[in-house]
């Protein structure tokens, strides 16, 4: 991965190499290996992945946001606008948090505190880290509703969450995530609880105001054909490492690696009414025992020798890579591998 | 297939005219006095050994249908009939037999299945419920079951914590087969699976509607599911149909303006994501006070007159599909 210090200058966020892993009492469940992930600036990256795969865990390690003393890290590097997030204490987090980074939730109603009016929490944020007075941030706050199609801004800042239906919480989150003008949103999975035509409303709403702001977004979800319609460029993930990545449409269009290939074979969207889909055979591997070799050479039809003894690492050029030994690498590794 | 058709053979499933509502309030006396209106004059009816769709947002009222229909939720007007047998009016035996004749398949296998029962019990459970099977024809039943939809034999005396969401779904549908029923409801039974394990999931209920001339009624959100699923479907909105037809002709080419609206946000790999325009923002009205006229007027981008007069679902030129709109054509 190309990821050296002086490149991340122009980034939005830099992952490197990030290994992390989650201790437990019989043994460390092993979350991440080796994700690298990179988010140049005004860029709309999505990260797909069935649940499980550490699609989120990756940008919580990256903002400070896993409980602490519960996970290791156990090497590789995060730099969020050339800062490293993971050698900061908790204040320096929340300078950063908020005024760089801020993340949208799947949960509305989680995210907002069920006690207090929208308006203050709203305002809140704004004077936390704009140093704006009341006036000015009442202000802000109300144009960055309006902004969010809110019909009535000063009546919903008078509300409380429970208020207002799944929709407009979404939106008034989105609305707090975008009011600091933080350089990197992080929207994890923000539209799964809610409806398609609610849904399709929020993905334009972050897709316009990313583009007229030129913040740069990182998008969660496993819905493969919403990251279609709204990522520039796409990670996918898988049993917490990325197998593949490039630009959308060519990943999505010419999937390389056999799990993206059979990922998008499942979904009933491509194949004739009534047909048989091609599910994946077996499970998720177990990642306090992971398997020799790729993680996905248990489920792998195309899976060789070389495949259950030692991990493929992502190769490729131009900004696609593929962590497979039978694609990317060139065919005489693997038929060596075959040989062996 | 939906309302108006005739068929000739009596329907698994005629549903005729369902109103459910719900007591919101209650006065001192404790009488009702505002209702929230779930399910507003429903018709539908499913062939034998067909699949029929439901699709809607949350709270049109797609689950409350389901379950009125299964009888778990009471509704206060219309009819549910099961293979011609009206299911209210019936009594005694003929509605324990009725009830065995449909079953049903929830969203979460995780709060639908009994924790402290094991697997070959939850599945046979319905038949124990029935009466007058030896444990060992119970087991036996359970392990047939639990074969057919892909459940090894050592998995009979497990726990369903030990199981992942997919395979505690296939013993959901195991027992929902228990009893051998015509119907099965299913309420969006893949929502909570990975893509991939709801590809597995779909392709089981296709092959068990192949084997044993299953009628299904699926419940969902999910247009593309329901597509490749359902051989009819019909399109909900406050309580009420307001398109219905053939799968491919009513998701392929919508008449009514919200199958419209809820076609194009549906997330695609082929189309770009909507305008705003296109989507048109707002929400289902509130189901306590049901709007006059159309449902869908204060929504609808094309609202024209007429729209405030109320609106029946009447059949289209096609001769096979319905809408509920009066500016539809085709």
């Amino acid at each position: 991965m190309m990821t050296d210090t002086v490149q991340s200058r122009g980034q939005a966020l830099a992952i490197h190499n990030l290994s992390l892993e989650f201790p437990t009492f019989s043994g460390a469940i092993k979350a991440l290996d080796n994700v690298s992930i990179n988010v140049a600036k005004a860029e709309i990256v999505g990260i797909v992945g069935e649940s499980g795969c550490g699609k989120s865990v990756t940008t919580m390690a990256a903002t400070g946001l896993l409980p602490k003393g519960r996970y290791r890290i156990t090497g590789g590097s995060v730099r969020l606008f050339g800062h490293s997030t993971l050698t900061m204490d908790d204040s320096q987090l929340q300078d950063v948090r908020g005024k760089m980074v801020s993340t949208i939730f799947q949960e509305p109603m989680n995210a907002l505190n069920p006690t207090i009016r929208i308006g203050k929490q709203l305002t809140d944020v704004i004077m936390r880290h704009e140093e704006a007075s009341l006036p000015d941030a009442r202000r802000i706050a109300r144009d960055i509703l309006a902004d969010m199609l809110i019909g009535d801004p000063e009546r919903v800042m008078k509300q409380y969450p429970f208020e207002l239906s799944g929709g407009m919480r979404q939106r008034v989150l989105i609305a707090m995530a975008f009011s600091c003008n933080p350089g990197l949103i992080i929207a994890d999975e923000p539209t799964t609880a809610l409806d398609v035509t609610v849904q399709a409303v929020i993905l334009r709403l972050i897709q316009n105001r990313a583009r007229r702001t030129g913040t740069s977004v990182i998008f969660i979800s496993h819905n493969v054909a919403v990251v279609s319609q709204l990522c520039d460029r796409l990670y996918v993930m898988y049993a917490g490492r990325i197998v593949e990545h490039g630009a959308t449409r060519t990943v999505l269009d010419a999937p390389q690696h056999p799990y993206t290939q059979a990922l998008l074979r499942c979904l009933p969207e491509r194949v004739a009414p009534k047909q048989e889909l091609e599910a994946i055979t077996g499970a998720v591997p177990n990642l306090m025992h992971p398997p020799a070799g790729c993680y996905f050479q248990p489920r792998c039809k195309e899976a060789i020798d070389l495949c259950r003894s030692r991990s493929p690492q992502l190769a490729g050029a131009d900004g696609r890579e593929v962590a497979c030994w039978r694609r990317g690498v060139g065919p005489e590794i693997a038929e060596q591998g075959s040989r062996q | 297939m939906t309302e108006g058709i005739d068929t000739i053979a009596p329907p698994v499933l005629a549903v005729s005219d369902l109103t459910v509502r719900f007591p919101a309030s209650r006065d001192w006396l404790g009488r009702a006095t505002s209702h929230v209106h779930a399910v507003n004059g429903v018709s539908l009816q499913v062939r034998g050994g067909g699949s029929l769709g439901i699709v809607g947002e949350s709270g049109c009222g797609k689950s409350t249908l389901a379950q009125a229909i299964i009888g778990l939720a009471p509704y206060e007007k219309g009819s549910v009939a099961i293979d011609g047998q009206d299911f209210q009016a019936s009594q005694g035996r003929q509605k324990r037999d009725l009830r065995q004749k449909m079953q049903i398949v929830f969203q979460d296998p995780q709060s639908s299945l009994d924790r402290r029962l094991p697997v070959w019990r939850l599945i046979s459970e319905p038949l124990h419920i029935r009466g007058g099977h030896s444990n060992a024809e119970l087991h036996a039943k359970a392990a047939e079951l639990a074969a057919a939809v892909g459940l090894r034999p050592e998995h009979l005396d497990r726990l369903p914590h030990e199981f992942s969401g997919g395979q505690r779904q296939r013993i959901a549908i195991a027992r929902a087969m228990s009893t051998d029923p015509d119907l099965m409801v299913l309420d969006e039974p893949t929502s909570a699976l990975d893509v991939s394990v709801q590809a597995q999931i779909v392709n089981l209920l296709l092959k068990l509607q192949r084997e044993r001339g299953l009628t299904y009624l699926l419940i969902s959100h999910d247009v593309a599911l329901v597509r490749h699923f359902c051989d009819d479907v019909a399109v909900m909105y406050l309580g009420q149909i307001v398109e219905s037809g053939p799968a491919d002709a009513v998701l392929g080419n919508p008449r009514h303006p919200y199958t419209r609206t809820l076609l194009a946000s549906a997330p695609s790999f082929e189309t770009p994501l909507p305008t705003l325009a296109e989507v048109r923002i707002g929400e289902l009205p509130n189901n306590r006070k049901l709007p006059t006229g159309c449902f869908y007027r204060e929504r609808c981008g094309k609202a024209a007159n007429g729209c405030e007069a109320p609106q029946d679902l009447r059949r289209l030129g096609d001769g096979v599909r319905h809408a509920r709109c009066h500016l539809a054509q085709g």
